[in-house]
């Protein structure tokens, strides 16, 4: 096992998380949820704590936090942009604003920036297709964004 | 609803509530109360009323008129006008783009006209954090009506009878589903809701649940008391965090009042419902991925049999059934069987939701019945292209659906056409393309959808939609052969016949499905190495016409990779060489001078 560096309180916390479900090891994905609510990513030594408290091994723990989308293994920027890239967003123009993304904060899908200000991710889809393409970050919802909006939204975080 | 006199109804939809409705609500709160109004008018928040294109919707009741568009700068003058002077605020009114009238009731609107709500039915209506509201509409009925008069058995045929089927894109009969786990013999036995709509661009799911959510807890104490169950799971993805906290107070609402726990309505039928988070898998939308994932497993799929039916969650008899499916059971059992299969095509009863999305002029949430043409449902509903562009395609049925075209519109959609046209019903996402969409950019994109999401576990799944994949990526860049074609075809008859579940067995069918019903694209791609549509990059060359420019030098000075070169004053060229096709010069020209071939 890696050396902690985690708070010994977030530690007593994450054991709460997994007490919560009685330490059950069928009930995995609930305690990764609350993890990751707790740190915003699921770091190797989260994993093993988890792994310990609920009776799996790690490379359980593992498996099943690369399989899933939703659980991210690298923090997450304060500001995480999320562009939606279901197919109703795609035909109209989410790609573009993508692009912009891209280009303007100088990350690729996955990263964050080097002031740890923003990440970029992509999903599939909120159900706001109506107002496609559509761009969330954090609980705000942006709607109906073109390339050209990209700048004016980023710089309400400044 | 009791004391009020009337109430303003604020859509408070994922959709709205993006378009800020909880500023109109607090807006219209206020005015209320500057007005003195807010002991006889109240505002309610409700689900989804279907029409995203047109929202923030707001419909007062009882005289139904239906405001379109609102802000929360409008609240003021919806309360001032409408309530205290009487009087319709026209410039919020709905104009209907043929005769170009205001139109005040959803009723006459081409959008609502042709709709018949049955899994909707609520949604829109009623406020889905109160259950009293849901219990005035007959809401918990049905369930009363089954528990106090009926057997197990004879609720079954009911559903049965009815004719039923999944609305989670497979189509199996419901009645059926319910009967074999009914029969198989075990101490425990559970019912599962599949909440996990994967599909991109569909969501009926999430508008039912956010809407009327009792309505999906009800048919699942309907279904637990049928098969034998007294634990309902309603599997619902992490994205959809206001369905959730819909769900929650749904369901401690209903524990409140004694319609799910333990000796319901004093019958001694005990059924309670717990709530799994899913973590974005679109194959746990598969039934056996999904129960996976709900053991706190990887979310893969197994060989069928053992149908959940016989082994499911924890190896119990498992029913799974999808939130569509679900809200139209407490109908089908308070009016009946006849009344249910009277609606839609022979083997297709009833209705479908769909979510209209893409290039189409009213995009939104639809419940139509069976049988209805795609022609009815784009240009009738939809209201047809958007920007007034030619209609291309529609694609249906989502990653394992496909493209349909023009000579598909007059066909009526039911389970088995749909297939028979080379798609599928699926969950019901429903995306209209116009002309500028590129039909190899389209397979491609889907593609890149079944690649990540591919479980991994089956090697044609894994290898074969990446190979795909990159068959296809040639194409778009040109650099294929007429045998590539052949190839790519067979690839995906390949992976079509031979992965291991509904995910692999559907992915090649966005490819097929266009290589069918566009093969000129196709071929325009491989052989005249151009894209008709414009949209593959590697295939655009921009031109300057050295007739038209006057050597400005805007193009030069924009072009981001110095690709563009000439004098002051004199025609300018691009070199293609260079260029990366990223159109900021074609922007900025004021001449006309350069064009995309």
């Amino acid at each position: 096992m890696a050396s902690v560096k985690l708070p010994e309180s977030k530690i007593q916390e994450l054991k709460e998380v997994c007490q919560k479900y009685d330490n059950k090891g069928s009930e995995l994905i609930n305690v990764l949820h609350g993890a990751q609510e707790l740190f915003g990513y699921l770091p190797a030594e989260v994993q093993e704590i988890i792994a310990d408290e609920l009776n799996v091994s790690v490379a359980h723990v593992y498996g099943v936090v690369t399989f899933y989308s939703f659980f991210s293994m690298l923090p997450k920027g304060r500001n995480p942009i999320s562009i939606c890239m279901g197919t109703a967003c795609y035909v109209r123009g989410a790609e573009k604003v993508l692009d912009e993304f891209k280009r303007i904060l100088n990350v690729k899908v996955g990263e964050t920036t080097g002031d740890g200000k923003f990440s970029l991710s992509c999903l599939r889809c909120v159900g706001a297709c109506g107002l496609a393409p559509v761009v969330t970050i954090g609980e705000r919802v942006y709607g109906r964004v073109s390339a050209d909006d990209v700048k004016k939204i980023l710089s309400e975080y400044a | 609803m009791g004391k009020y006199k009337s109430h303003i109804l604020v859509c408070a939809g994922t959709g709205c509530r993006a378009s800020d409705c909880e500023g109109i609500v607090s807006n219209l709160e206020s005015a209320l109360e500057e007005n003195n109004l807010n002991e006889d008018v109240q505002v309610v928040r409700t689900g989804c009323f279907g029409f995203c294109e047109k929202g923030p919707v707001v419909k007062m009741v009882p005289d139904n008129t239906f405001y379109v568009e609102v802000t929360p700068d409008d609240a003021g003058e919806l309360v001032l006008e409408h309530l205290v002077k009487g009087r319709k605020v026209e410039r919020l009114l709905y104009i209907d783009p043929d005769t170009k009238e205001r139109i005040s009731d959803s009723k006459h609107m081409g959008f609502y006209k042709k709709q018949y709500r049955i899994a909707l039915r609520n949604c829109g209506f009623i406020d889905p954090e109160n259950i009293d509201e849901y219990i005035a509409r007959d809401g918990y009925a049905a369930m009363g009506k089954i528990l106090e008069s009926m057997t197990p058995e004879e609720a079954t045929a009911i559903i049965k009878e009815s004719g039923l089927r999944g609305r989670g894109g497979g189509g199996f009969p419901t009645g059926l589903k319910w009967e074999f786990t009914r029969k198989a013999q075990a101490d425990k036995k559970y019912v599962v809701c599949n909440a996990d709509e994967g599909d991109p661009g569909a969501f009926m799911d999430r508008s039912i649940l956010e809407g009327d959510p009792h309505s999906v807890l009800e048919a699942m104490a309907i279904c637990g008391f049928c098969i034998g169950a007294d634990t309902g799971l309603i599997y619902i993805r992490a994205e959809y965090p206001l369905a959730i906290n819909r769900l929650k107070t749904a369901i401690n609402q209903a524990r409140e009042y004694g319609l799910i726990g333990k000796d319901i309505l004093g019958t001694g039928f005990n059924f309670d419902v717990e709530i799994r988070l899913g973590a974005g898998a679109f194959v746990c939308g598969e039934e056996t991925a999904l129960i996976h994932s709900m053991e706190g497993l990887r979310g893969e799929p197994t060989v069928k049999p053992p149908f959940p039916a016989e082994k499911g969650y924890n190896g119990k008899p498992t029913n799974v059934n999808n939130v569509e499916t679900f809200a139209n059971v407490p109908p089908i059992i308070l009016k009946g069987s006849k009344w249910f299969s009277e609606i839609g095509t022979e083997k297709s009863k009833g209705t479908k939701v769909f979510a209209l999305a893409g290039k189409v002029n009213n995009v939104g949430l639809i419940e139509v019945p069976m049988g209805i043409s795609l022609r009815e449902v784009i240009f009738d509903i939809g209201g047809g292209i958007k920007g007034g562009k030619k209609f291309k395609a529609v694609q249906t049925g989502g990653p394992s659906g496909g493209c349909l075209t023009e000579k598909h519109l007059d066909i009526p959609i039911d389970y088995e056409n749909l297939l028979q046209c080379g798609s599928m019903m699926g969950s019901g996402g429903m995306i209209v393309m116009d002309e500028d969409d590129c039909m190899v950019s389209m397979a491609k994109f889907y593609l890149d959808f079944t690649v990540e999401e591919s479980c991994g576990k089956c090697a044609p799944c894994r290898i074969g939609n990446k190979r795909l994949y990159e068959m296809l990526d040639k194409i778009s860049l040109g650099k294929s052969t007429e045998e590539d074609l052949g190839m790519l075809r067979n690839l995906a008859n390949v992976i079509k016949d031979t992965s291991l579940c509904g995910l692999g067995q559907t992915s090649p069918n966005p490819v097929l499905s266009t290589m069918d019903n566009f093969q000129e694209e196709y071929l325009a791609h491989v052989v005249d190495g151009k894209c008709p549509a414009g949209q593959c990059k590697a295939l655009m060359h921009y031109i300057i016409d050295s007739h038209l420019c006057v050597g400005c030098t805007l193009c030069n000075r924009v072009c981001p990779v110095d690709a563009i070169s000439g004098e002051k004053k004199t025609p300018h060229v691009i070199d293609s060489s260079i260029c990366i096709k990223c159109g900021a010069c074609l922007e900025k020209c004021k001449f006309g001078a350069i064009s995309v071939q």
